[in-house]
């Protein structure tokens, strides 16, 4: 089926197979950063922004993107490398497999949820696994950086 | 995964069930489910054209399509002003906030799965199904039927005065329940629903006049327990479940009596 939808803003144009999962076009268009932590749509590792929602795209056929917008990680650089920051400071990771789905997942919150406390954020980040951390280093950086955030902007 | 040879952008009700009447075709819902197994379909029938992804609210009750999202329902203000916020209680604790934006109710309520916080808690609020042909009947009773070639087109709660609570138990967040129980209560009606039985959720009915007393309470624990059938699967044994049953339960109860949910 033909299809036509934007990922990070730029247009695409494509015929892809009706069962061709999300996920998998992506990367064959090069984006890397979106990957596959498991097969039993757990681990968040795929995470993406359909329309501003995030979604996992392991499990989201590709033509139900048709004509809509897609952001991954290589589209939120700035954003990216803010959050990797805090993450970096608070030594929160080890393999660094989950960051990219980590990342879009704390940006879909802070667009989402207006000053959240740590339920909330622990209840928004649960569909992401780790399995080298105890999260609470996330906890600790996602905190710093949306105070920072709130603080930039006073 | 499941492969499809067609995906068919169904342009009316009358098209999708026609089409859902070859066993080698399918609905889809947010494809959640149907992506952890292996079956081959010929057309895959897409729903998302027809307007079923908003919530109606009008004064005597909700309106769900089966396209809305369990986050859509989760995080819908008129929902959660009712039945003391018990709905995005149950919800928000299935997997993470990126399943809940994909997975549907038409797909989740269809499936009548034996673990679904959602059946269990619709139940509770005596809630029911608008199929396409069947017409209307109560999900307690939709629930109990084996899946048939019917569309579920919306879910309806009505808005009534209804008191509720939700809990389960999970042996790590975003796991399946090992068990999950919702307890309702209108007027002198009581409502209690028990799934992750691990079997589909069931639901038993009582009448207590006035504030239930202990031995009130005892009656319907030892009802529950020796009338709804527990079982053992990888999460739990018969025995546990029964146990954590009667614990549920009595938060759900004591819950109500405070005040609502949990
Ligand atoms: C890893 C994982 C963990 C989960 N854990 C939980 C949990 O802890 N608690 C819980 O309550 N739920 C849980 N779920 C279930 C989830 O909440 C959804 O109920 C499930 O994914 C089905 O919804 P779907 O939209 O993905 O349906 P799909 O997978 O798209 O469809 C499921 C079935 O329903 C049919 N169908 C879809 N829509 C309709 C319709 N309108 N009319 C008729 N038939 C239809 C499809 O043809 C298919 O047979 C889990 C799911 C997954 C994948
Ligand atoms: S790859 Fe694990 S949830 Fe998508
Ligand atoms: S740091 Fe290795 S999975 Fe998270």
């Amino acid at each position: 089926m033909i299809i036509n939808l934007w990922i990070n803003d730029k247009e695409f144009m494509d015929d892809v197979a009706p069962d061709k999962m999300l996920l998998d076009y992506l990367r064959s268009k090069g984006f890397f950063s979106v990957k596959r932590g498991c097969e039993t749509s757990n681990c968040g590792m795929c995470t993406v922004l359909l329309d501003g929602k995030p979604v996992l795209s392991c499990s989201t056929l590709t033509v139900r993107a048709n004509g809509k917008h897609i952001a991954t990680l290589e589209g939120l650089q700035a954003e990216a490398l803010e959050i990797g920051g805090f993450m970096a400071d608070e030594g929160a990771e080890q393999c660094g497999f989950c960051n990219p789905g980590f990342i879009m997942n704390v940006i879909a919150m802070k667009r989402e949820l207006k000053d959240p406390g740590e339920d909330q954020i622990k209840k928004y980040l649960m569909g992401n696994l780790c399995r080298c951390s105890g999260y609470m280093g996330q906890l600790r950086a996602i905190k710093k950086y949306l105070a920072a955030e709130k603080e930039g902007a006073q | 995964m499941f492969t499809i040879n067609q995906y068919v952008l169904a342009e009316s009700l009358e098209q999708a069930y026609a089409l859902n009447q070859s066993r080698i075709n399918v609905i889809l819902g947010g494809t959640l489910w149907l992506k952890m197994g292996r079956k081959k379909f010929n057309k895959a029938i897409d729903l998302s054209a027809l307007g079923l992804d908003t919530i109606e609210e009008d004064e005597d009750q909700f309106k769900i399509g089966c396209m809305c999202t369990l986050r859509q329902v989760e995080t819908h203000q008129g929902l959660d002003q009712h039945f003391d916020g018990v709905v995005a209680k149950a919800l928000e604790s299935i997997v993470g906030v990126q399943l809940r934006n994909g997975a549907t109710v038409g797909g989740t309520l269809y499936s009548r799965f034996g673990f679904s916080d959602v059946l269990t808690v619709l139940m509770a609020l005596d809630a029911s199904v608008e199929r396409y042909k069947g017409g209307i009947v109560s999900l307690a009773d939709y629930a109990a039927m084996r899946p048939d070639n019917d569309i579920l087109v919306r879910v309806l709660i009505k808005k009534d005065p209804r008191r509720a609570s939700y809990s389960c138990f999970r042996k790590s967040a975003g796991d399946f329940p090992v068990l999950n129980c919702a307890v309702s209560k209108l007027e002198d009606q009581w409502a209690v629903v028990i799934g992750a039985r691990p079997g589909r959720a069931r639901r038993i009915m009582f009448t207590v006049a006035g504030t239930p007393s202990e031995e009130n309470i005892q009656s319907i624990v030892e009802t529950v327990r020796g009338s709804i059938p527990f079982g053992t699967n990888l999460l739990g044994s018969a025995a546990y479940r029964r146990i954590l049953a009667e614990v549920l339960l009595r938060r759900n109860i004591e819950a109500i009596l405070m005040g609502g949910a949990q």
